[in-house]
């Protein structure tokens, strides 16, 4: 059974295409969710893909947070379930308190749209147990709200439990110790503002998203087993 | 009763302002001498029912907390009137 991959779609999302694509790619079956579902259906994980939820009204991820699906999105994350927030989807996981800490807009008001280098320094999440910590990807990013802060305590708390799973080689965007992606505690939700659906065919100049898609997956066939 | 709410919401001291930083640096240019300190925010008004002020309040602040701010960067300001 192909692992089954839940995208979740709000209006002004853009990205959930190219997901299923990469997902499908990978031997995975992309599935999407509507944001005004209160169900998540029987799929073994969930990915919040990059856009415009509700237009990025209020803020990044604001409105998403109070969509019918979160509350099974939640729901799911809390039972183990992988969720992964891609850009918008991480914004929105941090609005929703899945992740803590919130993305604020780039340093010098940039919208970037590039492609970045980036450090695996965790294996301990959904997204990266099967990269080696060291290990350096190529992969989009393509944001302007994307500058990851949080308090200092939370910062040393992430640092310290391993929660960092990605961090810029030439922070682009003035993130906090140059973080492009967390974890939460158990390692099952991670928010990243890079792209890896977006690296994940050499067509597209990358394939070093596919490491991360493919964690993802393994995590998925896991949790369905469980 | 009915009051008249304006929240006006703003990051928190000590997080990187980089609209307000960008602003101030184009007062110069435009000479505008003197100015500091400039900090970015916005401002929401709406109309609140409830029996008195106090509760009008307690909504007005929850609202803005849970929906108009992200209280890990921004706070807000509460002012209301009845009307």
């Amino acid at each position: 059974m192909p692992a089954r991959i839940g995208v979740v779609v709000f209006p002004g999302t853009n990205c959930e295409y190219d997901v299923v694509q990469a997902v499908d790619g990978l031997g995975g079956r992309g599935e999407l969710l509507w944001h005004g579902d209160r169900s998540v259906g029987p799929v073994d994980g969930i990915v919040l893909p990059g856009g415009f939820a509700h237009g990025d009204y209020l803020r990044p991820g604001a409105l998403a947070r109070f969509s019918p699906i979160m509350d099974a999105v939640t729901e799911f994350a809390r039972a183990g379930g992988p969720v992964i927030g891609i850009c918008n989807g991480f914004q929105v996981l941090t609005e929703a308190g899945l992740l803590p800490g919130a993305l604020q807009k780039n340093g010098r008001l940039r919208f970037l749209c590039q492609p970045t280098r980036l450090t695996v320094t965790s294996t301990a999440s959904a997204l990266t147990a099967l990269a080696r910590v060291g290990d350096e990807l190529t992969i989009p990013i393509n944001h302007f709200s994307g500058s990851y802060t949080c308090d200092p305590e939370t910062l040393r708390h992430l640092q310290e439990s391993g929660r960092v799973v990605l961090r810029y080689l030439d922070n682009p965007n003035g993130s906090v110790d140059d973080i492009a992606g967390i974890a939460n505690e158990a390692g099952n939700v991670v928010g990243l503002m890079p792209h890896p659906e977006r690296a994940s065919s050499a067509l597209l100049g990358s394939e070093d998203g596919l490491v991360l898609l493919r964690s993802l997956l393994g995590a998925a066939t896991s949790a369905a087993a469980a | 009763m009915r009051f008249q709410a304006r929240v006006e919401v703003q990051l928190r001291p000590g997080i990187a302002d980089p609209e307000g930083a960008t602003i101030e640096r184009a007062l110069p240019a435009l000479g505008f001498d003197g100015v500091a300190h400039v900090r970015a925010g916005r401002s929401f008004s709406f109309e609140v029912d409830a029996p008195d002020e106090g509760a009008a309040r307690t909504k007005a602040n929850e609202l803005a907390d849970r929906l108009l701010a992200n209280p890990v960067i921004e706070q807000s300001r509460l002012e209301l009137e009845a009307i």
